[in-house]
């Protein structure tokens, strides 16, 4: 017995051995789940026909050919513009757009329809429309974006206004808080975590946006790449910029999830939940 | 001064309900005055219209008829003269709990050094000097609530209006808070007039309960505790104590059963519904 119960205490004691059984870091599992696909994907590749399909290596030996020869800083570059600042004013109209809709049932009833209408409008259509509207250029790729993403940030603002508890309006209404003041000091920082969340969701309609317009009006940029290497049967080169793009859509997610992390620091906390 | 008075307040809601439109009398003509320095407490079954006085007389709902004033002026929309504590704090997440109370000075037009002197005045005289630089979700619910407090006393309003201040909280943590509020109503004189669903909370901290029944006023019962009340467990042993405790209950249960029996001049009860719901 006494043996039994010393043993107990010792496992008791070894407190770390509870510690080493913690789980994976999420990046490891990360990591380990990319180098998966890079493999599975490397394997079955090479036993592809180049033209239809191609494999990690072949991508990376492409990747390095376009950085030498510059072409792939150049276009990077030339996509980056349009998309910053159609991105960019984006969430500048977006947000306040979102917030007053959301707060005033005039603004809601009146502009309303248009943004959830806007939100499945079949971008692509309008495309010939915008070029005679902003020409081939810079323009009309910007407004393709800021058209692309505009309306997921809209729509989530707008919900996230609905969703601010009535109670905390009223403090501000108690305190003799004009709607302006109460829109600012109340709403807006109520609403951060799904003003957050819409502009995440925007990055991807945003990248698609890019790539449309530089498929559809003057070729250039990223997806000029995409186009051009495509057409000259080049599948490895029409990877790169693809997967550019998606590191690039990954690494704005993750630096607006920090963003939101040092501007709300209060969201975790009170949404902190049980994972497994 | 700060006197409160409701004045024949009555509020109708309109209900949709399928097929009909149902008229609710939340409040129908209820008047009764809570005078300069008093705490009075506003008790009933839930349903009886007693929150919605409270939010009318804060000025957060309109009546429907009748009015409010504040040392005799009708009150339009809130107003600084009313300080307003929430059930639940409802405290601004983003903000500590010093920036919170600050927050309401500022609404009120302060600035400078002196918001944030008189926020720590008044985070000290709720006792939470040495935690003003919390987040509501650092601090127990019973420190919010004193935090809500804070921000609804900073403003010096004339009157306290608060809605089951510590009906969300444990039953020790309410004792503590009960015993500090009738401590800051010494201090500072506030007239307090509070919503509560607890009789012993009622005769504890009041020195009038207004008895409501389906949005009418029933009965108001004085108090006969001396104050200042000190020892808690010893009035709440007290003969005195247990009269009047026993007299709202029955004020409670008499109108729940056999209308007229201790009804006031208002008369008879609707049709025994909350609210006395009428349909047209």
């Amino acid at each position: 017995m006494v043996d039994v119960a010393e043993r107990r205490a010792a496992t008791d004691e070894a407190g770390e051995v509870v510690d080493a059984k913690r789980p994976l870091p999420r990046w490891i599992i990360t990591v380990a789940a990319l180098c998966i696909f890079l493999a599975f994907w490397e394997f079955f590749g090479r036993q592809v026909n180049p033209i239809f399909g191609s494999y990690p290596s072949a991508i990376f030996a492409a990747f390095i050919t376009l950085i030498r020869n510059g072409k792939l800083a150049y276009a990077l570059g030339q996509s980056l513009q349009p998309f910053l600042l159609g991105y960019g004013i984006a969430i500048l109209v977006g947000v306040p757009l979102g917030l007053v809709i959301g707060r005033f049932r005039t603004a809601e009833a009146a502009l309303g329809i248009f943004i959830t209408g806007g939100y499945a409008m079949p971008l692509v259509a309008l495309v010939p429309l915008l070029i005679l509207w902003f020409g081939l250029g810079f323009a009309v790729k910007a407004a393709v974006i800021f058209l692309m993403s505009i309306f997921p940030i809209v729509i989530n603002t707008w919900l996230g206004v609905k969703s601010v508890p009535k109670a905390l309006i009223e403090v501000g209404r108690a305190l003799v808080a004009s709607d302006a003041v109460i829109l600012r000091r109340i709403v807006l920082p109520a609403t951060l975590p799904y003003i957050m969340a819409g502009i995440r969701l925007a990055v991807g309609r945003a990248v698609v946006g890019m790539v449309i317009a530089e498929f559809f009006t003057e070729i250039s940029g990223l997806g000029g790449i995409i186009i051009n290497s495509a057409d000259n049967f080049d599948t490895a080169t029409m990877f790169v910029p693809i997967i550019v793009l998606m590191v690039l859509a990954v690494g704005l997610n993750w630096l607006i999830g920090w963003c939101e992390r040092a501007i709300a620091p209060w969201q975790a906390e009170i949404a902190g939940r049980e994972q497994n | 001064m700060g006197e409160v008075s409701l004045i024949e307040v009555s509020k109708r809601f309109t209900l949709r309900l399928d097929g009909g439109v149902q008229t609710v009398h939340a409040l129908d003509r209820l008047s009764f005055t809570v005078r300069d320095g008093e705490v009075v407490a506003l008790i009933g079954p839930s349903g009886c219209g007693k929150t919605t006085a409270l939010r009318i007389a804060m000025g957060l709902e309109t009546a429907s008829a009748g009015r409010v004033t504040v040392d005799g002026t009708a009150i339009s929309g809130c107003g600084y003269d009313r300080g307003m504590v929430f059930q639940h704090a409802e405290l601004l997440p983003w903000l500590t709990a010093l920036k919170n109370v600050e927050f309401g000075l500022e609404m009120k037009g302060m600035r400078g050094a002196a918001l944030r002197d008189t926020a720590m005045k008044y985070l000290t005289l709720v006792g939470l000097s040495g935690s003003v630089n919390r987040r509501p979700y650092q601090l127990s619910g019973g420190m919010q609530q004193r935090v809500g407090i804070a921000r609804a006393l900073a403003i010096d309003p004339k009157v306290l209006l608060m809605d089951e201040p510590f009906g969300a909280l444990d039953a020790q943590t309410r004792e503590t808070l009960q015993g500090e509020l009738l401590q800051i109503h010494a201090r500072t004189k506030k007239t307090i007039l509070f919503v509560t669903h607890d009789l012993d909370e009622a005769v504890l901290l009041a020195d009038r309960v207004v008895v409501m029944q389906h949005g009418r006023l029933h009965e108001i019962v004085e108090v006969p505790l001396p104050r200042p009340r000190e020892d808690l467990a010893k009035i709440r042993g007290s003969e005195a104590f247990a009269q009047t405790r026993y007299h709202i209950w029955q004020a409670l249960h008499d109108g729940a059963g056999a209308p007229g029996a201790g009804v006031n001049d208002a008369g008879v009860h609707g049709d025994g519904v909350h609210g006395a719901a009428t349909l047209h």
